[in-house]
């Protein structure tokens, strides 16, 4: 049983903790979000957050920031002093910097600006520009990083950006840093480069608390886990009682082994059902092709800045192809996707989940039953394009119970459900059209693990049923877990193919060694499934990475 | 323990609505009326404060006055749904005014007054929507721009001169009432049904939603963006026609440069007093209208209480800033404007 007895922690635990929080409760209308919740972290150390979305951890962190505020009754102590938090500013005097998902910075303004955001250096009434520059150099260089503090930050990367708000951080001098998932948008490059600095700030004493919901990574990097569950603390572990099935665990409060398998069978296998053949866009992709059937899960893996999804966008129609041709099967058998936009695509029966719900797929504002229908609405019309409410309803209602959407009613907001809801939303609307293809563009991020079983559970039976599945997905145990075939992109053109091996760790090695280039594909891989007339110049790009 | 797979995860923002499973919460209801309850308070207080406000013909008065506002507004709650803008309106509603009298002044064309308004406005108003939707240019550049030149037709093809016919063939619209209800309030109210039932409970409504709410969203699940946003300014452009046969058959005239000056205020007041938000997606139809009645019933009371025509303006302009500050306050939870 997990339990909250350090004294076989191996961190610098004998001075008293750095943060205690106690007694933490947040209602807001209608919800308890937090309930008596206790969190302690010592300085030096990385303590990990874990908890389905829905559990507290955001709130909790914005308590801890000072966005939020918790009902009376709580305590938090910093350095063994109580404390009341009341607002960002006074966090941020405590010493506390929390660095969200969607990063807070001023794409328009200059890297120095953004860290001294709130807090710019002036001379005489004016900013001094130049002065905060100089200022930042040194906390930059500490860093490691590569760009200046001049740079504009709309030119930045993700990780660049990232290391911009770990700058303000330790610029103040900050001691205590929260980090919510901040590898999601990474690559395995970046994450290294961002591990090592964790440690290194580690090392120099700051009280790291990192949410997560990836295991390699908890495992690569905390000391201490704790686990809320339901707005509840349930527990925390240090590193010797640390195991992936007790976290999961905690966190469901009923056991997941065999969370990601595979259970739709290989023999029910049947026609392509989606022929590409030498797509590319003319700058990020580069002459792809393969071969989907139906019942069949393809990965689609690769680095970060990969093309992955600039290959799916192509195929989809979402973005516009330069050259290759998408096929469908038919009655008439393969037939040619017309060129033109997503609509040609739907009609098709190819459905598409996009990477972002949030910013490309949901319509925040609008209803459950809205955002369900949006596409069947138009095949279900009555006369003078009448919208066919009773079928939106028993639509809404049938999907809600079959995937599962935890909803007070139809009519609530999209914008209001947890992330694992809302990609059930989405993924509603799509099936709804009965696809023969789906595309699948991370369909799990950010999404809880309650809610990515149910999501397993589905493209299962989904496959089982005779839908071809395109998965793109950045988390290997799910690729490797639920797909038949693994393709591997790299640098905008497809790098290879991977074959289950006997045990997931080495499929995910053989993945990940071509994704960087540290493999070159197996002998007898041809690339593409068969040279169609013409496509010689794209059967030569493929196979000049063979050798 | 509970099994926590099974039971219903609340979501933890402030605007999450209640726990009761399967009803639409008091809270959420209040949320809908949206503006009516100021209405109500303003019809109330003019009430009691002057004799003659509730009175039938003080009502019929409000009523048709406004009529033509709340027919431009019609239109504006379309374009505004998109998150664009038609700054255009009262300049289109000029221009078609002055083509309406001109062929009511032509032996010939007499009996197509009415058409030629609104094809006048349908036209202008498709080349709103083709530049916006096909050039991608910005609905408040493009349409400050046809406010401008459009303005300048209209005086052109007028003349500059007022254009005054007082044997049209159209006057009943203006003039007559059917029943004890005027035209205009009846044109207007067909208008407000017609609009509600092509956004509420068409195909083409859930895709103009879906354009304002998220175009890139919309696009990928297959929706023709360019044929809304076509559709909308086309609509709005057709409508200010309209409304400028409206206004045309009232003042048996119509004149190119003073008809229709800021007629395009009122009706984006009207449009965001009832609830839509500026930057597309949420709204509605009838919130328009009890924006457009707050707006009328405000003027009317203001000018039986005797309030001279200047504090009318200061008064209204509070009103409205109030009015949205109050709604914005009582919505604190959501995230859009």
């Amino acid at each position: 049983m997990p339990s909250s007895d350090l004294s076989d922690f191996s961190g610098a635990c004998a001075n008293p903790p750095l943060l205690a929080l106690r007694n933490i409760c947040k209602t807001f209308p209608g919800v308890r979000a937090l309930r008596n919740v206790e969190l302690t972290a010592y300085a030096g150390e990385v303590h990990a957050l874990m908890g389905e979305n829905g559990a507290g951890k955001s709130t909790l962190m914005k308590i801890l920031s000072g966005a939020y505020t918790a009902d009376p009754g709580g305590e938090c102590h910093i350095d063994g002093q109580r404390v009341e938090i009341d607002g960002p500013q006074s966090a941020r005097d405590l010493g506390v910097a929390v660095i969200y998902q969607e990063l807070s910075l001023a794409p328009n303004l200059s890297v120095a600006e953004n860290i001294y955001l709130g807090r710019a250096l002036q001379r005489r009434g004016l900013v001094a520009r130049g002065e905060m520059a100089r200022a930042c150099e040194p906390t930059l260089t500490r860093l490691g990083a590569d760009f200046s503090p001049v740079a504009c930050v709309s030119s930045l990367s993700i990780a660049q950006r990232q290391l911009v708000e770990i700058a303000r951080a330790v610029h103040f001098e900050a001691r205590i840093l929260v980090m919510d998932e901040p590898t999601t948008p990474l690559s395995t490059h970046e994450t290294d480069r961002l591990f090592a600095l964790i440690r290194q700030l580690r090392g120099e004493g700051m009280a790291i608390l990192y949410i997560s919901h990836r295991m390699a990574e908890i495992d690569e990097l905390a000391d201490r886990v704790t686990v809320l569950r339901d707005g509840c603390f349930v527990g925390t572990l240090d590193r010797d009682h640390l195991s992936q099935a007790a976290l999961v665990k905690m966190m469901v409060g009923r056991d997941l082994s065999g969370f990601y398998t595979k259970t739709h069978g290989q023999s029910r296998q049947g026609e392509v059902m989606l022929s590409v053949r030498d797509v590319a866009d003319g700058r990020r992709v580069k002459g792809c092709s393969f071969d989907l059937r139906a019942g069949e899960v393809l990965g689609l893996a690769g680095l970060v800045g990969a093309g992955r999804t600039e290959l799916a966008r192509l195929v989809f129609g979402a973005d516009v192809r330069t050259r290759g041709e998408v096929r469908i099967a038919s009655p008439a058998g393969l037939v040619t996707l017309p060129p033109g936009g997503p609509r040609q695509a739907i009609d098709a029966g190819i459905a598409y989940l996009t990477e972002d719900r949030k910013l490309q797929g949901l319509f925040l504002d609008q209803s459950v039953q809205e955002n369900i229908n949006l596409i069947v609405a138009a095949r279900d019309a009555l006369g003078l394009g009448r919208l066919n409410r009773p079928a939106a309803r028993r639509r809404t209602t049938e999907a809600i119970d079959t995937l599962g959407i935890r909803v007070a009613h139809a009519q609530v907001n999209v914008g209001a459900l947890s992330g694992g809801n809302q990609q059930k939303v989405m993924l509603s609307r799509l099936l709804e059209i009965q696809p023969r293809v789906l595309i699948l563009d991370e369909p799990t991020r950010g999404v809880d693990i309650g809610a990515k079983s149910e999501i397993y559970r589905l493209i299962n039976a989904l496959a089982e049923s005779g839908v071809a599945i395109l998965m793109i997905s950045s988390e290997l145990p799910e690729v490797v877990g639920l797909c038949d075939r693994v393709l591997v992109m790299r640098e905008g053109a497809l790098a290879g193919e991977v074959r289950p091996a006997s045990s997931a760790a080495e499929t995910q090695e053989r993945i990940i060694a071509l994704a960087t280039g540290a493999a070159q594909p197996a002998a007898d891989w041809t690339g593409t499934p068969l040279a169609a007339p013409g496509n010689a110049a794209a059967g030569n790009a493929t196979s000049s990475m063979l050798h | 323990m509970h099994e926590s797979i099974t039971r219903p995860v609340p979501s933890t923002g402030p605007a999450a609505p209640s726990a009761s499973l399967g009803r639409i919460t008091t809270q959420e209801r209040l949320r809908a009326l949206g503006m009516l309850p100021v209405l109500v308070l303003l019809c109330i207080g003019f009430t009691v404060l002057t004799e003659n406000f509730a009175g039938w013909q003080n009502l019929s008065i409000i009523a048709q006055q406004a009529s033509i506002n709340m027919v431009l507004a019609a239109g504006m709650t379309f374009v505004i749904l998109t998150g664009g803008i038609d700054l255009s309106v009262g300049s289109i509603l000029s221009i078609s005014a002055v083509v309406a009298m001109l062929a009511s002044l032509s032996p010939q064309l007499g009996m197509l007054s009415v058409p030629a308004a609104l094809l006048c406005g349908l036209l202008f108003g498709i080349v709103n929507g083709a530049l916006v939707a096909f050039m991608k240019l910005p609905p408040f550049i493009v349409t400050l721009g046809t406010l401008t030149a459009v303005r300048g037709l209209a005086r052109l093809v007028g003349n500059d001169s007022t254009i005054y016919n007082p044997d049209i063939g159209f006057a009943f619209i203006g003039n007559a009432e059917v029943l004890g209800v005027p035209w205009l309030v009846i044109i207007a109210f067909a208008v407000v049904a017609l609009s509600w039932f092509v956004l509420r409970r068409t195909v083409l409504g859930l895709q103009i939603y879906a354009v304002g709410g998220n175009a890139e969203a919309a696009r990928l699940s297959g929706i023709k963006v360019w044929v809304v946003l076509l559709f909308v300014y086309a609509v709005s452009g057709l409508l200010s026609g309209l409304g400028g046969v409206m206004s045309a058959s009232r003042l048996y005239a119509a004149n190119g440069l003073q008809l229709g000056q800021s007629y395009e205020l009122d009706a984006i007041a009207a449009v965001i007093l009832g609830g839509t938000s500026f930057v597309g997606g949420t709204g509605s139809i009838v919130g328009t209208l009890v924006g457009a009645l707050i707006i009328a019933v405000l003027s009317n009371g203001l000018v039986l209480l005797g309030v001279s025509d200047i504090w009318q303006y200061i008064i209204k302009g509070l009103v409205i800033i109030g009015a949205v500050a109050l709604d914005r306050y009582r919505r604190k939870g959501s995230a859009r404007t």
